[in-house]
């Protein structure tokens, strides 16, 4: 912009200048009108506040019958669709049972409860070694504490046969998911209709909640372990491919421009010069693969994942919080040590290892035989000593029954507390908002998003935010969509109460803000389903459970963004005005909060599509909120009704970040950032 | 003197950057003036630009930030398709070479150093100079051998094995030109490669660079914004601004008559017997010089007053390869000082 060299410690008079003056009024106005057709539309147009039943379109008919087509009858020539879904599912099964024998199940013949076991797994003692092996390698004595510390806490709490089934997913899912998230990548990178193809559906893929996911998943490859590692494929592999684009772009074009000098083809460019030089961020990509990896493999225990997030599930439905909560900190261990494991090999990986001049096996591998020497010692030792083998049942730790009566104590002490904390919520804030929400003409909303849209962005953001809205009271779910939004909103809005605050607090305490880093850096890590368990233990399940561990999971990038909006402030600016006077306060409301707002304002965007990404995974616990649809088309494997439920939550999304995006993009116009 | 061939030459070379520039230059003309570029939306980098790099010469593109140079000198080897004009090399006009002709060119015959260097992170020294070989096919081994004579031709010899972010700014530069030599290029591109050092740093790489050319006597396109490398460096110069080429001529004549009162602005400051070689200054030998002090052709006269100082009453002026080509007079050295 013209304006970018403007002043900046003049941004109120900039911004009186800066600013339309008819912007207002044209606000004020489009709330009036909307407001009065709200109040004494009713009774002229009642199909504005009710969309009529006779125009419902039936999309999830559609698309359910659609995909029994596929199954039953779509066919490529020579082999059908339900061939093609088959053979993938055959070809994922053979590195998914390799791993799944060599962690948990060992080699088995035959099947169900009349197998026989050929080879037993590896022993408990192998796996923490290599683990602990490999953390050495990356990252040193502490990491391979720390990662066999976790892998230990695994074996003693008795939750080893799980968390290895559910680690053996991860290890077929992840690495596929970098492969072809990469290849995407670099086809989207080299071609430019690839990119034009790619980068919508990435978009979209983006905002559908993960439940939605499993449907079409379950209904075309079925219920088990493949299905789950499919689903986790198509919920990994999108990031890799956005990340992979950006680190492409991002090589600096003077690489680029060597390739091209010393004369390479178009496939030595590709793979001799970009992706290396990409390589550092590339492996960025690679530790969020692997996360999203456990998180999505958690939640495919729906559809048959089994593993941790199968004894969760298990857990929440009986309402055992002491099996649910022992496997929930099973989730987290794992997650520190892959989390921390994937930090350490991004960082090795991308440093590039200088030649080894020594000779010899032993020198040149050293992890690697030490590595094949513990397998054979431990394998050896387990036919002598079980112990070795399987960890001894004897020396396991059950936390379960202490948790329970954790709870219990905590109910039977605080039971009227956390019930009157509960149900003033409820009446006072959450019950109104609802109504209020749930009256609204869906005509009037539609309309008021599509104006809101077109003042923010444009022709083309208004006529997107005019057509969602459309799509969900077309398909017939404006109600639930109310309900998603009321849920959201609230969550969203109490996590940026509480997180914005505490973000302007550690912003400028260096201490505590690496305390601080540190802890929502670990939150974050954490799969989403790991949230559950204590809102259910406190406050049983509904609407004000879910609203807690949507904050508890949405507060994360609220205080990030805040911190880190207030912390980018040029330091010279607030010495200049501490040279003018001001007080502290001022300071940060006149000059900090004022420049990191559009920071907060991506934070806030943020803070919605987590609570949004969460708020499909609260249907556990009794929302009825199209997330909730979607559950219960998972139950059933509807998978039309689970789409469209899907499509609409992406369609929220897609409204909130649009419209958020551009507001945060004119309010860097007027501080004149941008 | 013989009138050296031209190894490269631009011929109304025309870079608009934006939407459907080639029809926007079709239709005016191929010569649209600077206010119909910018109400079409353009961005005239590099405009109408006519230059001969001629074998062997150190030729200078000299401008400041913006003025296109970098544009230019990529138009020059096609990484930059140009919006018109023709470019020749050798007398192939390279904007009718196919994709694989120009793989062909620019492996064998063009070397490229950049100013940010530009060498790859995860390969090592060695790797990167032998690069541009292992992309051609060659073998290990004689990559190898290729690529530690010209680290050690760089004065990088023991550094092989280190990576590009263990050198600092100058040895990762040293690299960069060791990589470009390695194919034994017919034309050497180098942009700004000296601009992104500290200033002594920069001064030791010019000295080495020069020492490298009176080795290699290799034809040369140098960019730079910074005036006094260009005539340090330079046997002619380019200066460009907003992309035209200004003036083109050697460094004395750029000082003793620029062109444009553009161009007076940077050579106001420059004195003159920093600019004047001791070719322009030499008179015929005349036998007697084998046994007195030398200086090179390609020295200044400021660099050759020094060695007056014991009274010598002139010097004897050699070419690149040692030889006694002429003379150097005192008087005349004393005069041209003088006049500042
Ligand atoms: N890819 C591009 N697209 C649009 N404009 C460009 C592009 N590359 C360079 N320019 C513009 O062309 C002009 C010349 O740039 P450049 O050749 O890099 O200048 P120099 O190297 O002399 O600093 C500048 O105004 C620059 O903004
Ligand atoms: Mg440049």
């Amino acid at each position: 912009m013209a304006m970018s060299g403007a002043p900046l410690l003049e941004p109120e008079t900039a911004q009186v200048s800066r600013r339309p003056s008819r912007l207002p009024v044209a606000w004020l106005v489009a709330i009036a009108v909307f407001v009065t057709f709200w109040l004494y539309g009713k009774p002229l147009f009642p199909a504005a506040f009710d969309y009529p039943k006779a125009y419902v379109i039936k999309l999830a008919k559609w698309i359910s019958s659609a995909m029994k087509w596929l199954i039953n009858e779509a066919s490529f020539g020579l082999f059908s669709f339900t061939d093609l879904t088959r053979f993938i599912s055959a070809v994922l099964d053979v590195p998914y049972t390799l791993a799944a024998s060599l962690l948990s199940t060992g080699f088995l013949e035959g099947s169900g409860s009349s197998a026989i076991q050929l080879l037993p797994p590896l022993p408990w003692i192998a796996v923490i070694g290599l683990v602990m092996l490999l953390g050495h390698w990356l990252g040193g004595m502490r990491l391979s504490l720390l990662a066999g510390g976790c892998f230990l806490f695994l074996a003693v709490f008795g939750q080893w046969t799980s968390a290895m089934i559910t680690l053996a997913s991860i290890l077929v899912a992840a690495p596929l998911g970098v492969v072809f998230g990469l290849l995407f990548g670099v086809a989207a990178w080299r071609w430019h209709w690839v990119e034009r193809m790619v980068m919508p559906l990435l978009d979209l893929m983006q905002t559908i909640p993960v439940f939605a996911y499993l449907v079409p998943v379950l209904f075309l490859f079925g219920f088990g372990p493949t299905a789950a590692v499919i689903a986790t494929l198509i919920f990994a592999t999108p990031p890799m491919t956005r990340i992979s684009i950006l680190s492409l772009r991002a090589v600096p074009s003077e690489i680029t421009d060597l390739g091209h000098m010393v004369g390479c083809t178009e496939r030595q460019m590709t793979w001799r010069v970009m992706v290396p030089a990409a390589r550092e961020s590339l492996m960025v990509g690679m530790n969020q693969v692997i996360m999203l990896s456990l998180n999505m493999v958690i939640i495919a225990s729906m559809i048959g994942a089994g593993g941790l997030g199968f004894d969760v599930l298990a857990a929440l439905r009986r309402l055992d919080f002491g099996a649910g909560l022992e496997a929930g900190f099973a989730i987290v261990a794992l997650a520190i040590a892959m989390d921390r494991l994937s930090q350490a090999a991004a960082e090795k990986l991308s440093a590039p290892s200088p030649d080894t001049q020594a000779s010899g096996l032993v020198a040149r591998h050293p992890y690697l035989v030490a590595a094949l020497a513990l397998l054979i010692a431990t394998t050896a030792l387990g036919y002598v000593i079980p112990g070795i083998r399987t960890y001894p049942e004897a020396l396991q730790l059950s936390t379960g029954t202490f948790w329970s009566e954790v709870v219990a104590w905590i109910n039977i002490n605080y039971f009227d507390t956390l019930e009157a904390i509960k149900n003033a919520m409820l009446i006072n804030v959450l019950i109104p908002f609802k109504r209020f929400l749930g009256d609204l003409p869906w005509l009037g909303v539609t309309v008021f998003l599509g104006f809101a849209g077109y003042r923010l962005g444009g022709w083309r953001l208004g006529l997107l935010t005019l057509c969602l809205p459309l799509f969900i009271a077309a398909t017939g779910q404006w109600e639930k969509a109310m309900i998603t939004v009321y849920l959201c909103g609230i969550s969203a809005l109490f996590a940026s109460l509480i997180g914005i605050p505490v973000g302007i607090i550690a912003a400028t305490r260096d201490r505590l803000w690496s305390w601080v880093q540190l802890a929502i850096d670990t939150l974050q890590t954490l799969p989403s389903f790991v949230y559950l368990m204590p809102a259910v233990m406190l406050f049983r399940v509904g609407d004000f459970t879910a609203m807690i561990a949507v904050v508890a999971f949405a507060i994360a990038p609220a205080i990030r963004y805040t911190a880190l909006g207030i912390r980018k402030v040029d330091p010279k600016l607030i010495e200049a005005s501490r040279a003018m006077g001001c007080t502290e306060w001022q300071i940060l409301t006149r000059v900090r909060l004022k420049l990191a707002l559009p920071e907060i304002l991506l934070g806030l965007n943020q803070t919605i599509m987590f609570a949004l990404s969460m708020l499909v995974i609260t249907a556990l616990v009794g929302t009825r909120d199209l997330g909730q649809e979607v559950y219960i088309a998972l139950t059933k494997a509807d998978t039309g009704r689970g789409l469209v439920a899907g499509l609409s939550i992406a369609a929220i999304a897609i409204i909130a970040d649009r419209l958020i995006s551009a507001g945060a993009s004119r309010a860097r116009h007027r501080l004149g950032l941008e | 003197m013989t009138i050296p061939e031209a190894k490269l030459v631009c011929r109304n070379v025309w870079k608009l950057f934006g939407a459907e520039a080639e029809e926007f230059l079709v239709s005016h003309d191929g010569h649209p003036d600077t206010d119909a570029i910018a109400a079409a939306g353009l961005v005239g980098a590099v405009r109408q630009v006519d230059l001969d790099v001629h074998e062997g010469e150190i030729f200078v593109i000299m401008g400041l930030s913006g003025s296109g140079k970098s544009t230019l000198v990529r138009l020059m080897s096609r990484l930059i398709e140009p919006t018109g004009g023709d470019v020749l090399f050798k007398g192939e006009n390279l904007l009718k070479a196919s994709q694989s002709r120009m793989i062909e060119i620019r492996r064998h015959q063009m070397g490229m150093v950049f100013q940010h260097f530009a060498l790859l992170p995860h390969l090592t020294v060695l790797d990167n100079v032998a690069f541009p070989l292992d992309i051609q096919g060659m073998d290990r081994a004689a990559r190898e051998a290729r690529a530690r004579e010209m680290i050690e031709l760089v004065g990088l010899a023991g550094k092989e094995s280190a990576f590009p972010r263990q050198l600092s700014g100058g040895q990762q530069q040293r690299v960069g030109i060791a990589r470009s030599l390695a194919v034994e290029p017919e034309i050497w591109f180098l942009d700004e490669p000296f601009s992104a050092l500290d200033p002594l740093i920069r001064r030791e790489m010019q000295d080495e660079f020069m020492r490298l050319q009176t080795k290699l006597h290799k034809t040369i396109v140098f960019i730079t914004h910074d005036f006094d490398e260009a005539i340090r460096l330079a046997d002619r110069i380019a200066i460009m601004k907003d992309g035209e080429i200004v003036q083109a001529g050697t460094p004395e004549e750029i000082v003793l008559t620029p062109a444009t009162s553009y161009v007076a602005e940077f050579t106001r400051n420059v004195a003159r017997a920093k600019v004047i070689r001791t070719r322009s200054l030499m008179k015929d030998a005349q036998g007697d010089e084998e046994n007195g002090a030398r200086i090179s052709a390609r020295a200044n006269i400021a660099e050759a007053a020094p060695l007056f100082l014991d009274g010598a009453p002139h010097l004897g002026v050699t070419d690149d390869d040692g030889r006694v080509i002429g003379r150097l007079d005192r008087e005349a050295v004393v005069s041209l000082m003088l006049q500042g």
